[in-house]
């Protein structure tokens, strides 16, 4: 069986290894729908859910607006309670900054809690070809990194696997008897990561927000392993987007509730880990030292284009992935990057290029679902759109065929007469090639579906007959 | 009230007694319905597609036709979100800004115009079958058109409304889509028409011409139990035999 290529540029073709692969069908489908299932029941029961995501969309709009303001201000709030603030430009720099935090602590095991942005710089392969261990301790992003797979979804890494998957994965990685219990499955991840938390010399996590005032890290979870990495190891590293800055911690309340519902479909997540400094004097745990790498690669580019600044507004909560009926066929390797779904779509064309991810915005039927979904309101489906015009005018991807299709069918649809007499030719072929078959034959389209001939009259010549007997 | 009709290309060409249902109906609810005779289409393809500057010169079209018109009806929520949505984003910044502006204000689909406009929702309507509907994506979604089809549907007499599962995801039609991903569109009509048989439906109904092509073509390539029609061919019987 061919396998889906992790590589945007062949979308195209990971979309139809994907759509053969009937396991991957029913685990999709099953995943999407109780998600789906759950999250509807507690949006019914939210008082305000609308109104919730439009002050969300406000406040996103209003902290992007004044970036660098409420940037200097976390930076100013954090530093003031022993914080360490690091600026990177690019994975590069990020990876580089972040290494420099190791080597000074002599680091040979990092834990991480489940991070996009460290996936999005590649962080992970980076510090192991420089001897230095990362351990990933969601245990849905641990099940991949033993598999060797990248994430599959920003929120649910393993979304794919089946009990009997993370069995034959254990067995064989671990070295343990096969189980398919989930009890017994999630025991043994528990047994081996607790190790890895109590040897690590440094846990590395992503942030879900900063919030400026008062100068504050949050990350939410529900395993707790966010909560050992942020307090076992002597240092703690944040690595996180520049766009994850909100104001204040009334903000944050708006945030939490919309994210838990739209990811995981919980009214609030089982933990959530506010970090304001390293451990202070008298403090049981924590570690002594506390930093943050703030993270642009790409993001302020993104944000001088208005046309694109909505899509930083994302809050990675994975809702636009579980409600994509192309999402739900072909998975999340299909799309070839750290993102996926709708937004992946927007996303690895903004941040890898537009010749990298050229095919991802085609890969939708603009159907909207997305953005009916996302809890911060961004209307994915027309930034996808707006993307589509961007590639046909900047690549020559398409192929001059179609190019050509549309360039004659717009000189011929805006002009009555051409298109009257298009329509005309065409009848007059049917009729004379055609004359006892029911349809047509399109190229591509009648491969799996059937096209009707044109009416024998358009409505055009059925008109003047009409609109005699409509007057009185 | 005057009304000038747009029948989209695709009703015009394919599926004419659409267009000819919604006259009649409108006349009958009291409208004087005029047809500029000029119009062709709204330049959605190109637009969905990424080519802007043609979809321009076809929606520049549709501008000057229906440039006088006091309100325009369609039997279409994906040309209407075309007309009212996203012509606003074409002509951003271009000369023609302020008259799609001005025209998208104006611009109906016949659902939303028969029920919302004219306060009707009992057309007197006969239709024997059991009926599952399919809320086409742009009218659910661009154009927040959700209530309407179904209050008309609900007034057919001989009429069973049926409720699928999933009634609001997409038949996988999505324009140029349906011909770059073939094998996905496909899959997700097939998913559509699975539901509406599990609902035990014998005709799915929808106010888009594109997805009864889309959901049509995939009945009669399988040879399923069941049939698309569009609401009008419900709410007129025309072209049911």
């Amino acid at each position: 069986m061919s396998r889906v290529i992790l590589d945007s540029r062949y979308f195209y073709q990971n979309v139809r290894v994907s759509l053969d692969d009937s396991a991957l069908q029913n685990a999709l489908r099953k995943a999407c729908d109780e998600v789906l299932g759950k999250r509807a029941a507690l949006v019914a029961s939210t008082p305000h859910w609308e109104e919730l995501r439009r002050a969300a969309h406000r406040i996103k709009e209003h902290t992007l607006a004044r970036l660098d303001y409420y940037l200097l201000q976390l930076e100013k709030n954090l530093e003031a309670q022993g914080v360490r603030v690091h600026w990177a430009e690019n994975a590069e720099e990020a990876c580089t900054e972040i290494l420099t935090i190791a080597r000074k602590h002599n680091v040979w095991t990092a834990v991480k809690s489940k991070s996009m942005t460290s996936e999005e710089v590649g962080l992970n392969a980076f510090l192991e070809g420089r001897k230095i261990r990362p351990v990933e301790t969601d245990l849905g992003e641990y099940i991949q990194q033993l598999s060797g797979e990248p994430p599959f979804h920003i929120v649910t890494p393993a979304m794919h696997r089946t009990r009997q998957d993370v069995g034959r994965i254990f067995a064989e990685k671990l070295g343990v008897d096969y189980t398919e219990d989930p009890e017994a499955l999630t025991q043994i991840a528990r047994r081996t990561l607790r190790r890895d938390f109590l040897s690590a010399e440094m846990g590395i996590t992503g942030a879900n927000f900063a919030v400026a005032d008062p100068g504050l890290i949050g990350v939410v979870e529900n395993e707790g392993n966010a909560r050992l990495s942020t307090t076992a190891p002597r240092v703690h590293v944040v690595l996180m987007g520049i766009e994850k800055v909100i104001p204040t911690l009334e903000d944050l309340r708006v945030f939490l509730n919309l994210l838990s519902i739209s990811s995981t479909a919980q009214r609030l997540p089982c933990y959530v880990n506010l970090i304001r400094s390293p451990r202070q004097e008298g403090d049981r745990d924590g570690p002594e030292e506390v930093h943050v790498v703030l993270l642009d690669n790409g993001r302020s580019r993104i944000l001088a284009d208005p046309a694109m600044r909505s899509s930083l507004y994302c809050i990675r909560c994975g809702a636009c992935l579980n409600v994509c009926p192309v999402f739900q066929r072909v998975g999340g390797h299909a799309y070839g990057w750290v993102y996926q779904g709708p937004i992946g779509s927007v996303l690895t064309p903004l941040y890898r290029g537009l010749e990298y991810g050229y095919q991802l915005p085609f890969g939708s039927s603009l159907c909207g679902a997305c953005a009916e979904i996302c809890p911060v309101a961004i209307d994915v489906n027309h930034l996808l759109v707006e993307l589509r015009a961007r590639i046909q005018s900047g690549l020559n991807t398409s192929g001059l065929l179609e190019r050509l299709a549309f360039r004659v069918w717009s000189f011929v649809a805006s002009r009555p007469r051409l298109y009257r007499a298009g329509a005309l030719l065409v009848r007059v072929a049917q009729s004379l090639a055609l004359p006892r078959r029911r349809h047509l034959r399109l190229p591509v389209w009648s491969r799996t579906r059937t096209f009707p001939k044109l009416a024998r009259r358009s409505f055009y010549r059925r008109w003047r007959q009409l609109a005699d007997q409509l007057s009185p | 009230m005057e009304v000038w009709l747009f029948v989209p290309c695709l009703v015009d060409q394919f599926y004419p007694e659409v267009g000819e249902g919604m006259a009649r109906i409108l006349a009958r609810l009291g409208c004087r319905v005029h047809y500029p005779p000029a119009q062709t289409c709204c330049g959605q393809p190109a637009f969905n597609t990424g080519y802007w500057e043609d979809a321009r010169r076809v929606a520049r079209h549709f501008l000057r036709v229906f440039a006088d018109a006091p309100v325009v009806v369609a039997p279409s929520g994906s040309c209407v979100a075309m007309a009212r949505v996203f012509s606003q984003r074409l002509f951003h910044g271009q000369p023609e800004q302020e008259a799609a502006t001005a025209l998208a204000q104006r611009v109906f689909e016949f659902s939303e115009f028969v029920v919302k406009r004219l306060g009707q929702d009992d057309l007197g309507a006969r239709f024997e079958g059991k009926v599952a509907y399919h809320a086409s994506c742009h009218l659910l979604r661009e154009l927040g058109v959700s209530e309407e089809p179904l209050r008309l549907l609900r007034k057919v007499r001989g009429l069973e409304l049926v409720e699928m599962n999933d009634a609001q995801a997409c038949c996988g039609f999505g324009g140029t889509f349906a011909v770059k991903f073939p094998e996905l569109s496909t899959a997700m009509a097939l998913y559509k028409l699975e539901q509406a048989q599990k609902a035990g439906a014998e005709y799915v109904v929808m106010n888009d011409i594109s997805c009864v092509l889309q959901l049509q073509g995939v009945i009669e390539r399988r040879g399923l139990p069941l049939r698309a029609l569009h609401l009008v061919h419900v709410l007129s019987g025309e072209g049911l035999a």
